[in-house]
């Protein structure tokens, strides 16, 4: 297997794959919100609870390809016991580690990061960006409270930076 | 003398199809078929999406852009009217490629989307009204449904939908079902993008005439592939682009029935479709250019041109051959991988093997063949109602071509078994 290759599909990233930890709904989710990615068909429900601004669980459901279904376990796991502006600032951190210059993601990798380092390869995949941040971008709007919808088109559409660009293509 | 267009027709004197082409000499025709991907040697199984192309093509626009090119339809000087000699020319390639009655029926567009989208918007609107209908099949492409339903939402319409069985061939019964004295036009695809289905068009458009229904055909996945001649079909519209069958992109072709296209208004406004232009009144010009506003993709037409003379130099009964023995093997081994299910099993096929794998999604299949040098498309296949009916978020499609042998379908299915042990 190619280098790029191995880099993309780490160890911890086909574990977590195959054996996505949190894998379940949550009757007592706070808020609660499903992902979607037009382009793939991946589905990621993902269920927060709040305990004050504390992250007592986050869950998922759903169906996706392996870098979706690992980056959303690595994510449940990372976040648990966190704060949500703690929340906020990892996924910027895991943000700027997927959508980074290839040359440039030593620079973009960070302590707090943790096991979701494993995600450096995916800069140099420009099209699986999305597949790593929907789980993300659909915990923060379960965040937020409530029941949500979000799909990367329309995130994409909102947040116009380096993902907007990488585009998985038109249909 | 070399600032001459090439204007003859397409080639009319070819190999008999019980001749086997020589895969090697139409390998050499395409130079991108040399390069390599992640260091292995490609393996382009992305034809329905779009394929690559012959010499004859990149060498008809560059002898266009180098020695004749000027506007078309328009001086009186020497380049421009090579430029018109080349650009009609082509367009009586296309007459004969889909034996049209004449060229007035052949009218250029940027590929198969924009022929739909000027059939709904002119033919469409005019026709269709409130409580009316409009069917299609449970097999299209989003451009043979989008257009469509924008045409019913305007006009108070309702866009139906003849259902496929679990082998992607559409149900007759219920297609007729469908045609009622509301239907407007059926717009059908000859070959389905996602499963590779050849409908029985002849059949279908039979059905449709005995109840008055005028028929659209979206030719984008039978063009390159299957011999199609629009008078024994019958059918009143008949699309597809110059991508698909080895020319440029961007460039694409209508047939409509002359009477048709007399009582249609014109789709869009500009240089080349009108006679004459006052403030008061703008008398529109005769067919095919009523519906060609504007400068044309000249470029585009010339290398189309190019493609079909290629095409008819190799034939396409030889072409259909040679791909049907790879649906073949490639069918046979696919089926042998553990795990593996194909999507799409009609009697009649053209080579299209979609296909879902237990443990890999499609995204990673796509990934990983990448690296082994093998381009397929993974994905929905802007066909999202296809999928819905199987029950899959996506598939990985590989298409053949004519360029395609039987060694890379074994690189496909090595690469397949690569992806089932990292993930599966």
């Amino acid at each position: 297997m190619s280098a790029e290759l191995r880099e993309l599909y780490q160890e911890v990233i086909l574990d977590h794959s195959k054996r996505p930890r949190n894998f379940r709904d949550n009757p007592a989710a706070t808020g609660r919100a499903e992902g979607y990615n037009p382009l793939c068909g991946d589905r990621a429900t993902v269920y927060v609870e709040l305990e004050g601004d504390l992250v007592k669980d986050v869950s998922f459901k759903g169906a996706g390809c392996s870098i979706s279904t690992a980056s959303a376990s690595m994510m449940t796991e990372a976040l648990k016991g966190k704060t949500r502006a703690e929340a906020e600032s990892l996924f910027d951190r895991f943000h700027r580690l997927i959508t980074s210059d290839p040359s440039r993601a030593a620079e973009n990798s960070a302590p707090e990061l943790g096991k979701l380092a494993a995600f450096s390869g995916v800069c140099e995949f420009p099209v699986r960006v999305k597949c790593a941040s929907l789980p993300w971008h659909t915990l923060r709007s379960a965040l937020e409270g409530g029941d949500a919808r979000v799909s990367t088109e329309e995130t994409e559409a909102s947040r116009g930076d380096a993902e907007a660009k990488a585009g998985t293509g038109r249909p | 003398m070399s600032a001459s267009p090439d204007l003859r027709p397409a080639t009319e004197v070819r190999p008999s199809s019980a001749v086997a082409i020589d895969i090697s000499a139409v390998r050499r025709d395409f130079p991108i078929l040399s390069r390599q991907v992640h260091g292995r040697p490609l393996v382009y199984l992305d034809n329905a999406a779009s394929s690559q192309k012959p010499r004859a093509v990149i060498e008809a626009e560059r002898s266009l852009y180098e020695e004749y090119y000027a506007n078309v339809h328009r001086g009186v000087h020497t380049l421009s009217m090579a430029s018109t000699d080349a650009y009609e020319a082509a367009r009586s390639k296309a007459q004969r490629f889909l034996n049209a009655g004449s060229p007035r029926e052949i009218i250029f567009t940027r590929g198969t989307t924009e022929a739909i989208n000027l059939v709904a918007a002119t033919f469409g609107r005019s026709r269709v009204r409130a409580g009316d209908e409009v069917l299609v099949s449970g097999l299209e492409h989003h451009s043979n449904i989008v257009p469509w339903q924008m045409v019913c939402e305007e006009k108070g319409a309702r866009l139906r939908a003849a259902p496929i069985n679990d082998d992607g061939e559409i149900v007759l019964d219920e297609l007729a079902k469908r045609l009622t004295t509301r239907t407007r036009i059926l717009a059908l695809a000859h070959v389905s993008n996602a499963l590779g289905t050849v409908n029985p068009v002849a059949q279908i458009i039979e059905m449709a005439h005995a109840r008055g229904v005028p028929v659209l055909l979206d030719g984008a996945q039978a063009a390159p592939h299957v011999e199609v001649d629009v008078q024994a079909l019958g059918c009143d519209f008949y699309a597809f682009s110059g991508h698909k069958i080895y020319g440029p992109s961007g460039i694409g072709v209508l047939y409509g029935k002359a009477s048709l296209l007399e009582e249609m208004p014109p789709y869009q406004g500009g240089g080349d479709m009108i006679l004459s232009v006052s403030f008061e009144k703008t008398t529109y010009n005769e067919l095919p250019y009523k519906f060609e506003a504007g400068t044309p993709n000249i470029a585009g037409v010339v290398g189309l041109g190019a493609a079909l003379d290629w095409v008819g130099g190799i034939g396409l009964d030889r072409i259909a051959a040679h791909e049907h023995g790879l649906l073949e093997q490639g069918t046979r081994r696919l089926q042998e991988v553990p795990g593996l299910k194909i999507i799409g099993t009609a009697r009649d096929k053209v080579a299209v093997l979609s296909f879902v794998v237990e443990g890999v999604h499609p995204h990673d299949m796509g990934t990983v063949l990448d690296y082994e040098g093998v381009a397929v498309r993974t994905g929905h296949h802007c066909a999202q109602p296809v999928m819905e009916r199987f029950g899959v978020p996506a598939t990985t499609r590989a298409s053949l071509a004519v360029y395609n042998t039987k060694e890379e379908i074994d690189v496909l299915v090595e690469g397949i078994q690569k992806a089932r042990e990292m993930f599966a």
